[in-house]
């Protein structure tokens, strides 16, 4: 699988290609700046980018314009975005190109190799990956709001887990239960928040993160 | 200030003896002054009276200062030139400014009186020193009393409105340092407390890992794996404390993005109209952006409302924000509360904030300062 890295951090780049090459993955192309992040993402089209929000010349969002820019120019681009911060903001920018193949991690989550490993597989995939911090984001000012007072502490926590992209194994390994009780807990969830019901892991996940922002 | 008898020190006679021949010589300069002053107001009329007028007023201002700096010297206090400013206006303007500061007048009444009695009192004053002990005793007396009410009539104008400015700026001053400096003890104890205490944890987590590495490979693993939860904890405390700091958004974005970021995280659902081109200063930028936190904080907790919205606009050089909610209404800015808080933050910049909140709803927070904005940082 061939991947693009943009970190301007040099110790935290290395380590990240070591991580990604021990995975067997193929590190394309290694930047340092938001200029020349664009350019690699267009010329290489890697499976996967990992990207980090602050990058050289403003030290700002240059990372994440940047990222959105080449998903602009080649649509579903997957792309795993890495930040100090996660901001709500900008978690809905990335996700409003719809598709999927996007990823919004926090940095600390890499020190979980095996997690973070799974993370970017599951983008370079299609799917999800978003922080559970974002999640927290979402939920938090979502508490107050009927349907959602409407769940059990249980399927509060299957919704979290699936609004981060996990699909339904995932979450019964993180949970410590069966993958037919996290069926029935997503079942109950959709009625109850009267969202569309669909088999593919992928589209409910955006289903979910978008009733969780409106 | 000193009487002619305090101040009369060892080389306090040739002092006044100076002041005496100054006296003389200005009020005779006075003399050449006025009519050439009345010649340029007559001459007005014709142009060439504007540039003259402009001109000896330059010489009228140059005679009262020579005064002033007497006084100065007497008294001994510090003398600072008490007219508006003039920069790079043209002739007209800068003449405009001049008719309408109030200095102008104050040195035209002290021409008059330095023309008449200013030359009586420098004269008489040498005349009474040819005569050695009546000048030593008497002149002082008399040129000290002529030059403090030379000092009086050309003294700064501190009006009013200037006493109650530095009154407020004594204020605000006063609380921004000490806002700032509470600030500063609270990021002291949050580092200490959180991410400091969490990474000798960590250290002390690794180290006893290190030894047990070799014996008891599992527990070297477990104390490994909470080190790394330690330092994911540190991450997290860090974070904390620089969003209460400068929120990255805030940094990134300005107040376009910081603004649309506090609406999304606020409970109440907020709608958002911000037009503005470029960036104001960052502590404008913080102030604001910690101002509409603590507003929203305060719509979500007591208003009881569904919606809301927030509205930002830049005109005429001052920033204006208003921030309203459909709630219960009845909010006050009381001492201590959180909307007084928001006034004492805006304070130091000169901003205001006013509060609409009758009982029954709904609720609209005001907020205006004045703010430069400089082009989009890129």
């Amino acid at each position: 699988m061939r991947v693009v890295i943009g970190e301007d951090l040099a110790l935290l780049r290395d380590g990240l290609i070591r991580l990604l090459q021990a995975h067997h993955f193929e590190v394309v192309d290694a930047v340092d700046n938001g200029p020349s992040l664009l350019r690699a993402l267009l010329q290489h089209r890697p499976d996967v980018a990992i990207v980090d929000v602050r990058l050289p010349p403003t030290f700002t969002d240059e990372g994440l314009r940047a990222a959105i820019e080449a998903r602009r120019q080649l649509p579903g681009l997957p792309v795993l975005v890495l930040s100090q911060y996660v901001e709500h903001l900008y978690a809905r920018e990335l996700l409003a190109g719809g598709g999927g193949g996007i990823g919004y991690l926090l940095k600390d989550r890499i020190s979980d190799l095996d997690q973070f490993v799974d993370a970017v597989r599951r983008v370079a995939g299609g799917g999800t990956a978003m922080d559970p911090e974002v999640i927290a984001q979402l939920l938090s000012r979502q508490r107050a709001s009927a349907p959602l007072a409407g769940l059990t502490p249980r399927e509060t926590e299957v919704l979290g887990l699936m609004a981060e992209g996990r699909s339904n194994a995932a979450i019964a390994g993180r949970m410590f239960i069966t993958e037919k009780a996290v069926g029935k807990h997503t079942n109950s969830i959709f009625a109850k928040l009267a969202l569309p019901m669909s088999e593919d892991d992928n589209r409910r996940v955006l289903a979910v993160i978008k009733y969780l922002d409106q | 200030m000193p009487t002619p008898q305090s101040a009369l020190g060892r080389h306090r006679p040739l002092v006044y003896l100076g002041a005496s021949a100054q006296l003389a010589g200005l009020g005779l300069l006075s003399i050449v002054l006025i009519p050439l002053v009345a010649m340029s107001v007559a001459l007005m009329v014709i142009w060439v009276g504007i540039p003259l007028l402009f001109g000896s007023l330059a010489l009228v201002r140059a005679v009262s200062m020579a005064q002033r700096r007497l006084g100065g010297r007497l008294f001994g206090h510090a003398v600072e030139p008490p007219y508006r400013e003039v920069h790079n206006h043209g002739l007209m303007e800068a003449l405009q400014i001049r008719l309408t500061d109030p200095a102008t007048y104050r040195d035209l009444l002290w021409l008059l009186i330095s023309a008449t009695l200013g030359v009586a009192v420098g004269i008489s004053t040498l005349v009474f020193y040819l005569i050695v002990p009546l000048g030593l005793v008497v002149s002082p007396v008399i040129v000290w009393t002529f030059v403090a009410i030379g000092s009086f009539v050309l003294r700064r104008d501190d009006t009013d409105e200037m006493a109650q400015r530095i009154g407020e700026l004594s204020t605000t001053r006063a609380e921004a340092v000490d806002a700032q400096a509470a600030e500063l003890r609270r990021i002291e104890r949050d580092l200490h407390d959180g991410a400091q205490a969490r990474l000798v944890a960590l250290g002390l987590n690794l180290g006893l890992a290190e030894q047990l590495m070799d014996d008891d490979p599992a527990g070297a693993r477990e104390l490994i794996s909470e080190s790394r939860r330690s330092a994911s904890a540190a991450l997290s405390d860090l974070r904390a404390l620089v969003r209460g700091i400068l929120p990255p958004v805030l940094a990134d974005r300005g107040l376009n993005g910081g603004l649309q970021a506090l609406a999304l995280a606020s409970p109440v659902k907020m709608d958002v109209d911000l037009i503005l081109v470029g960036r104001a200063p960052a502590p404008v930028e913080s102030a604001v952006y910690f101002a509409v936190a603590e507003t929203l904080a305060n719509a979500a907790k007591h208003s009881g409302g569904t919606s809301g919205w927030i509205w930002l606009r830049h005109s005429d050089g001052r920033l204006s924000i208003s921030v309203g909610d459909n709630g219960v209404g009845g909010a006050t800015m009381v001492s201590g509360g959180g909307l007084h808080g928001i006034g004492r933050r805006l304070a130091a910049f000169d901003g205001t904030v006013n509060v609409a909140s009758p009982i029954g709803g709904p609720t609209i927070v005001s907020m205006e300062l004045p703010c430069v904005l400089s082009s989009e940082r890129i």
